[in-house]
């Protein structure tokens, strides 16, 4: 993914999805063999709880050019209210994304329960042609390629 | 830091799509990766072997699977780095198949390109790996169950049965609970107090089982394990021990107060024992209405009691005790029908509930099972009986079906026909809804050989004319709208919840429904557990339940309690929250925030000395889900195994 | 205090006594009603049938008129009442609605003044009745009659009970009469159906006045033009179809008020009744 050669440039994604429900509603949609863009790297949370907000942040800043969320849908929480947090948190982010102007396509937050593949695939093919239409990000982001994360 | 990266071919399930051969070469030049190799199945004997040596020839400390989903065999590797001496969080999954192989088919370049950036970030995550362990707990291997109805004492018997105490609480001066004042059962028809009565006498005779009537819960600290809890004994104001049961101070007494065991249609006195087969056989004196206590007058009790058992200078008791499990049995209260309009609200005398009729047709009830209306004492020929008062109702905030409503209202039909041959009885119906073993069959024994007749609509208006009732409704079923005259017409009050639930659970500390009933861990999974561990639910403080149903929890509740109590200690969660005590302000956002109200504050001591306030996370309650560490001003508090360094890493991989 | 006031087609019409002892007693206690130039016909009993936006449209074009005073409007209809006052409750509850209705009617509305039904008004304004009786109804027995439109929904009037309102049945009280109890006091009378389909009229409102001679009463109180020509007007129809005599005069509330409060009974108007009340009055020493 080589964000520079407008040829081959293909959309980034960083999904944070958590584990009880999103994850594995992506699982099902492997299951199910549900074909849909290469262009997302899942990051698996234990809830969207765990989601803070400079996991978003940064990932727009290493070159993401989407970022997608999400967690069981309100009142199905694993841990009962942990998307209640989550959600207050993504209003707040998506604002500040919008202030520093990065498009609000570029930032997703859904509720994927563990039974909707079909919903986990059309969101990554939406999320996927909307920003393929955008262009890449160029907002916040920092140009640290060449360094590795050795620690 | 040696890692090692295994990556599966799945059959071809992976290596169909994902070039792995190739995947394996690349991955092994990424730094710190000391060892790359991949397998037909790694989950399979030979995979794993192949994980086995590779790891003692290369003196691996972590290592990445590629391979399927991690619910699937995340814990099949942790097993294999148990085995080999390694911790077994030191591993992290790719999930190549079901999120990469499966899905990207259509574009192996792309999906190996993938599956390459999903190992690396794997790789940055195990670089942060942390040795996780569990920490152990010992157990208070007692019970307390709050609620002495059936489902109370169901629930304590099968506690102590298995070896273990219990103690009950029951507010009111006997255990029985509603089932006490029921006259029959559906749809068996036995005598509820016949069944109930030998139940209540075993637990007051269990040696295991302590049981406190006439007390509260106050309070309740600690956790799974090891509550801590504060019983209030309320005064009696006679002596338990000298106490022989006699009755002669109710007998005497001169107040008369409506008795809440017969819904008000009879009275009781100031001291009085709720009903004969009371547990225990004391009374209590009702302050509120005693005569001593009000004015200092009479103390006839007290000069006629043979045993001098009366103290009016009794103070309430206050229990501190230890407990490693809550049982949830304190049942429901009936819906005040007097919210109806249409139904005269609540002041039309021979309108009555479903459970003033219960104490009504129950022989050792107020009337001698004379089922005679309260306007003139004249015996009911024509009754009606309205279902789904209270129930089934969004204009009364109560949508849910209260579930045993049909059932008894078949019940009180029969009875009606049983007691008063030549009467009539009709029944006003929304559905009938007699799902349960026998049930239909009941209902249409009910119909077929009592002559019920069942009318299908709702009762629009009741007012009275003279002493009798004219209902007006409509039947659905015949589409004309009806007025008929009754003697007497009984409301199927719904059940609702406890009118306290809400401080009940403040004080608890757990969480409601949407209706006010308890609300149940999982719906499906975990009917009979809270979320918060360690209490468990049993009959109707969680939903309408009928006595089979009431009794089954029961004993699904005892089970959890045993299965907590079967255990030598309890282990936490390896993956919970930790607290940097040295960066933490003690804002304690993340005390507020946790669902589990895991996080307490703690004092602890500076460097130079200073006493200061930090959060501090409860290793048994703590689940992991992270929503703390998210909320974290100063990123002090951290998610073992998900933490903040791994994600990160992982964003930054690539 | 002063108010827009909303007679309604019945009080200009049919309902001549009504308008009357609203105006002697509004008079009498220094109630200023200043009725609207520009009042349209509030939609009564059709005007929700083809559509909602018309029967929201017609009051709103009302309150749009009251809202230049800045005055709250009062009816002594029902069903003018209940019109004005639900559209007023609907447009205040769903902005939606408001500003459709608004584009409908081509003004703005602000929902700030409220409607009152007169009843609520002789309630609200009058604090001490005892100081102003100059004639207490003594054993007067009234039914007070509310029919369906003055307390449904249930927010209608501030009563509460909107099966067992007691707003007028305080205010005869007050006034020393003895209201009885009855089950039929929000009852419906057969409205309008008294000219397409009479035998709904014979047989609902034959109901109430059996209701109310069974319960004991003397004379029906009613708060609504239509209740009371159902009736007053057909009373000797229902008699006739029922087969039953009844004789109970039926009073608007504020006629009993002005009797009360020492107004003439020949200003009243109380010879437009079909029942007559005379009788009763002179038996009851009130005239």
């Amino acid at each position: 993914m080589d964000n520079n050669n407008q040829q081959t440039w293909e959309p980034k994604i960083y999904a944070f999805l958590c584990n009880w429900c999103s994850y594995e509603g992506a699982d099902l949609a492997g299951g199910g063999r549900r074909i849909y863009p290469a262009n997302v790297r899942i990051i698996r949370v234990p809830c969207s709880g765990r989601i803070d907000p400079v996991f978003i942040l940064k990932s727009f800043e290493r070159g993401a050019d989407g970022v997608l969320v999400s967690g069981c849908h309100p009142g199905d929480c694993h841990y009962t209210e942990g998307n209640y947090f989550a959600r207050r948190k993504f209003v707040l982010v998506k604002k500040l994304l919008e202030y520093v102007g990065i498009e609000p396509e570029r930032f997703q937050a859904r509720w994927i329960s563990a039974s909707e593949a079909i919903k986990f695939v059309e969101t990554v093919k939406e999320m996927t042609e909307n920003i393929r239409k955008l262009g890449p990000n160029t907002k916040l982001v920092k140009n640290i390629k060449e360094e590795i994360t050795c620690q | 830091m040696r890692i090692g990266v295994f990556i599966c071919h799945c059959g071809t399930n992976i290596s169909g799509v994902v070039d792995v051969v190739k995947l394996a070469e690349s991955i092994s030049h990424y730094p710190g990766v000391v060892i790359s190799k991949e397998n037909k199945y790694m989950c399979s004997d030979p995979g794993q072997n192949l994980i086995k040596s590779a790891v003692k020839e290369y003196n691996l400390d972590r290592i990445v699977v590629a391979s399927c989903t991690p619910k699937l065999h995340e814990n099949t590797f942790r097993a294999c780095l148990e085995d080999l001496g390694l911790n077994p969080y030191m591993l992290e999954i790719a999930n190549i198949r079901e999120q990469c192989s499966w899905v990207h088919s259509d574009n192996p370049e792309l999906a190996t390109k993938k599956a390459e950036d999903l190992i690396k970030m794997a790789i940055a995550r195990v670089r942060f790996a942390k040795e996780l362990t569990c920490s152990k707990v010992t157990i208070e291997r007692r019970a307390l169950v709050i609620g002495g109805g059936v489902a109370g004492i169901q629930s304590a018997l099968d506690i102590a049965n298995a070896g273990y105490h219990v103690t009950l609480v029951e507010r009111t001066p006997s255990i029985g609970g509603r089932m006490a004042q029921l006259d029959k059962t559906f749809p068996t028809l036995d005598c509820s107090a016949c069944i109930l009565t030998p139940k209540m006498v075993e637990a007051n005779r269990h040696h295991l089982i302590k049981i406190l009537t006439y007390s509260e819960v106050e309070e309740v600290s600690g956790f799974v394990g090891s509550f801590e809890v504060t019983i209030r004994m309320k005064s009696r104001s006679v002596e338990m021990k000298k106490c022989t049961g006699c009755g002669m101070c109710q007998s005497k007494c001169p107040v008369k107060v409506d008795s809440e065991f017969d819904e008000g249609l009879s009275k009781r006195r100031a001291i009085y024992m709720p009903f004969p087969q009371a547990v225990p056989n004391i009374p209590v004196i009702d302050r509120a209405n005693c005569r001593y206590f009000l004015e200092k007058k009479c103390g006839v009790c007290k000069k006629v009691c043979p045993s001098d058992a009366i103290d009016y200078d009794q103070e309430d008791t206050i229990l501190k005790e230890k407990f490693g499990s809550i049982t949830i049995a304190t049942g429901f209260d009936l819906f005040d029908h007097s919210a109806y309009g249409e139904y005269g609200y609540g002041k039309l005398k021979n309108v009555i509930t479903s459970i003033q009729y219960e104490r009504l047709v129950n022989s050792s009830g107020p009337t001698g099972g004379h089922i005679i209306r309260p306007s003139d004492g004249k015996e009911a020929k024509k009754v009606a009986f309205i279902s789904c008062v209270g129930s089934r109702d969004n204009k009364m905030g109560k949508p849910y079906c209260s579930k045993v409503c049909c059932m008894y209202t078949a019940k009180h039909a029969l009875l009606l026909k049983e007691h008063v041959p030549d009467a009539e009885a009709y029944i006003f119906y929304i559905d009938i809804r007699a799902a349960g073993k026998n049930y239909e069959e009941f209902v249409y024994r009910v119909q077929e050989n009592y002559r019920v007749k069942y009318i299908r609509g709702r009762v629009s208006k009741i007012f009275e004319e003279g002493d009798n009732l004219i209902v007006r409704g409509f039947d659905t079923l015949s589409g004309e709208s009806i007025e008929m005259e009754f003697d007497l017409v009984v409301l199927a009050v719904g059940v609702i919840p406890r009118k306290d639930s809400d401080s009940f659970a403040r004080m608890l500390n757990i969480s409601l429904d949407a209706n006010h009933f308890v609300g149940e861990l999982h719906p499906k999974l975990a009917p009979v557990e809270k979320n918060t561990p360690g209490i468990f639910l049993s009959g109707s403080c969680q939903y309408p339940r009928d006595i089979p149903e009431s009794v089954a929890m029961a004993g699904a509740a005892a089970v959890k309690s045993l299965s907590l109590f079967a255990k030598e200690f309890l282990t936490s969660e390896p993956m919970i929250s930790e607290v940097n005590t040295s960066i933490c302000t003690g804002c304690l956002n993340c005390k507020n925030i946790c669902p589990y109200r895991a996080i307490n504050e703690e004092e602890i001591k500076d460097l130079d000395g200073k006493i200061r306030i930090v959060a501090k996370v409860n290793e048994t309650i703590c689940r992991g889900c992270g929503t703390c560490v998210a909320s974290c001003p100063s990123q002090c508090i951290n998610l073992k195994g998900v933490s903040n360094e791994q994600i990160l890493a992982a964003i930054e991989a690539l | 205090m002063e108010y827009s006031y909303y007679p309604g087609c019945s009080l200009k019409s049919s309902s001549k006594d009504y308008a009357e002892s609203v105006k002697q007693v509004s008079d009498k206690l220094g109630i200023t009603l200043i009725e609207l130039s520009n009042w349209a016909c509030c939609g009564a009993s059709v005007s929700h049938i083809p559509e909602e936006s018309l029967s929201l449209a017609l009051p709103a074009l009302t309150i749009a008129e009251a809202d230049k005073y800045s005055r709250d409007i009062v009816a002594s209809c029902a069903a003018c009442f209940n019109r004005l006052k639900s559209t007023h409750l609907l447009l205040g509850k769903y902005p939606e609605k408001k500003i459709e209705t608004e584009k409908l009617i081509g003004k703005n509305l602000s929902v700030k003044i409220n409607v009152k039904h007169f009843l609520e008004v002789l309630f609200e304004e009058v604090k001490d009745w005892d100081s102003i009786i100059i004639k207490k109804l003594k054993g007067l027995k009234v039914a007070c009659y509310y029919g369906c439109l003055l307390t449904r929904p249930n927010d209608m009037i501030k009563d509460g009970k909107s099966e067992d309102p007691r707003m007028m049945d305080n205010l005869m009280e007050k006034l020393g009469a003895a209201s009885i109890d009855w089950p039929f006091k929000t009852e419906c009378c057969g409205t309008s159906f008294g000219l397409s389909k009479p035998e709904v009229v014979l047989k609902l409102s034959g109901r109430i006045l059996r209701s109310a001679k069974k319960s004991g009463a003397e004379c029906i109180v009613v708060a609504c033009p239509l209740c009371h020509s159902n009736l007053d007007l057909r009373q000797s129809q229902i008699e006739k179809y029922n087969n039953l005599k009844f004789d109970l005069p039926v009073f608007y509330f504020p006629e009993l008020a002005a009797l009360a409060l020492g107004i003439d009974y020949r200003n009243l108007l109380l010879d437009k009744h079909i029942v007559d009340p005379m009788p009763l009055l002179r038996r009851k020493d009130l005239i």
